[in-house]
């Protein structure tokens, strides 16, 4: 449940919430690091559930001495007030048996908070693409009915791409099985989509195909796809946007090699 | 996935199991869920005293938790704090997984794996060692069922906690020569200095402290956990000592004891018996 980290409860009625599912190659959860390290956002409050595996550190997104030695857990809120935007980063995987309670503890949370809209950050297996998805941009959405009311014209002008529905036995033209929605590697997006349409809920999801790896890149495709949408950095010129890495991504292929090791 | 050799491999997300479908369950597969989840739960044993005041939801007064996990955290308190004879134990956790021994009822393994002391003349120190592995959908609920029995207010808590210098990340690796060293992590409550240095980026701690970690920073628990990194996994003194200037502050309080016998370290540090002499 949320538990605020500030003496009075904030309030998130009409705020956008982003919050990254925890999905093959952790992009979504990268891109997230870079919204609130580049957004500066600040911390709000935890998510305390025994659904995430626990996990604890200091401060990945400090800047100086004095921040540095802030306490942080596997699931976190931060907001940016101003430009009416909160954020729950993941940092944990969730434990297998307890996918469906971690569901239903957010959509329950979403819905009591009041949030106008909820951005679920994801990925897919690119290995799992059938011979359509190859080409073209790796980048899809998916859209609740509720969200769609308010945003087809939004997303009609990005011209983005829907995520497929694919036949649940590729190859067998059987009359019976309907096409459905298939994201491997994507944790509970799916199962976060649907529920979300069966609350009626105004939420979309934002996925990339990609495979294990050094997943950087991918995080920065995927926050830059956001940001056409959202505008959350403003970049008037035609230059890459300025995203800025945190500190937690040191080192994350292992530690310093010793040269004589050569 | 194809590999260029033309075999085709599975391939494995760090972050993702696959089958995440939800399989539709019969009765029988449910009801073999129940059970396993049941027999996976953390349950807490206490003395009979302790159960008495614990009675009808009252908490122990507690100012000071010490919780040791590991080997050498266990072993340490054993050698430096609890041969002085002042500590009764007052309760154990019974914890089952998977690599949990096989054993046919309670055998005394179980019962030494996760135990509880409080010091004679104070009730309100309390110390408990965890030698035992607690899976990871585990942690939260042995949190929880033991902080339910703690008073929160005014209470410190310090965790003690053994791993491998393999773990820690660092950019110099000429930091491997030091171990084993100490880093800290505490909460917001915590209002004290560290007796080491903090836990740089991008390092994490995982397991029992985490869980601890998390269930005192969302509670405002004063808590400090103190990580040892070693290079060796097996019972040793110099490990142990490690952890003295985390405990020097409680030291009054817990009697500690700044230079045990030879007789009680022996005791406690078996050297590992070589097992074959085929690789002398």
């Amino acid at each position: 449940m949320f538990i605020s980290s500030q003496n009075s409860a904030p309030s998130f009625k009409d705020f956008t919430l982003v919050m990254p599912a925890v999905a093959v190659g952790n992009v979504g959860q990268l891109a997230v690091d870079l919204i609130v390290s580049t957004l500066n956002m600040s911390r709000v409050g935890y998510i305390h559930t025994d659904c995430l595996i626990p996990m604890t550190g200091n401060n990945p997104y400090a800047t100086c001495k004095e921040d540095a030695e802030e306490l942080h857990t596997p699931a976190e809120v931060y907001t940016a007030a101003e430009l009416k935007m909160a954020v729950l980063q993941i940092r944990a995987p969730i434990i297998q048996t307890k996918s469906k309670k971690f569901r239903q503890l957010l959509v329950s949370w979403i819905k009591a908070s009041g949030f106008s809209r909820t951005v679920v950050l994801s990925s897919s297996h690119a290995y799992q693409r059938d011979d359509q998805q190859l080409q073209g941009t790796p980048l899809r959405y998916l859209v609740t009915p509720s969200l769609l009311k308010v945003s087809a014209d939004a997303l009609k002008e990005l011209g983005w791409k829907e995520m497929e529905r694919v036949s649940a036995f590729p190859g067998l033209t059987d009359a019976n099985t309907e096409p459905r929605l298939y994201i491997p590697g994507g944790g509970i997006t799916k199962g976060l989509y649907t529920d979300s349409c069966a609350e009626d809920l105004p939420l979309a999801v934002l996925l990339l195909f990609c495979s294990e790896g050094d997943n950087i890149p991918d995080a920065f495709t995927l926050v830059n796809h956001l940001n056409n949408w959202l505008h959350l950095l403003e970049n008037p010129s035609q230059k890459p946007n300025k995203w800025k890495i945190p500190t937690s991504w040191s080192l994350l292929f292992g530690s310093g090699i010793p040269p004589a090791l050569f | 996935m194809a590999t260029f050799f033309g075999e085709v491999l599975s391939v494995y997300s760090r972050a993702v199991d696959e089958d995440e479908e939800e399989l539709d369950e019969n009765e029988e597969d449910e009801e073999i869920r129940r059970e396993l989840e049941e027999k996976r739960e953390v349950n807490l044993h206490w003395s009979p005293e302790v159960s008495e005041s614990l009675k009808s939801g009252n908490k122990l007064q507690c100012s000071d938790f010490i919780l040791a996990v590991g080997h050498n955290a266990a072993r340490f308190l054993s050698v430096y704090v609890l041969t002085s004879e002042n500590w009764d134990a007052v309760g154990h956790a019974s914890v089952w997984n998977e690599r949990s021994r096989a054993a046919t009822g309670i055998t005394s393994e179980e019962e030494t794996a996760c135990v509880f002391y409080r010091k004679k003349d104070n009730p309100s120190v309390l110390i408990c060692q965890v030698t035992c592995y607690i899976a990871e959908d585990q942690l939260f609920q042995w949190t929880e069922k033991v902080f339910d029995c703690l008073q929160h207010r005014e209470l410190n808590v310090t965790v003690l906690s053994d791993s491998s210098v393999a773990e820690y990340k660092t950019a110099d690796y000429l930091c491997y020569s030091s171990a084993p060293f100490l880093r800290s992590l505490h909460t917001g409550a915590f209002s004290g200095q560290p007796v080491c240095q903090s836990l740089e980026q991008p390092n994490i701690v995982t397991g029992l402290p985490a869980a601890v970690l998390n269930h005192c920073e969302v509670h405002r628990i004063a808590t400090v956990v103190y990580q040892c990194y070693s290079d060796v996994t097996g019972p040793d003194s110099v490990t142990m000592e490690t952890y003295k200037p985390a405990l020097t502050k409680l030291s009054k309080s817990i009697q500690l004891d700044p230079a045990p016998s030879t007789d009680v370290l022996r005791k406690f540090v078996r050297t590992t018996n070589i097992q074959s002499n085929l690789y002398i």
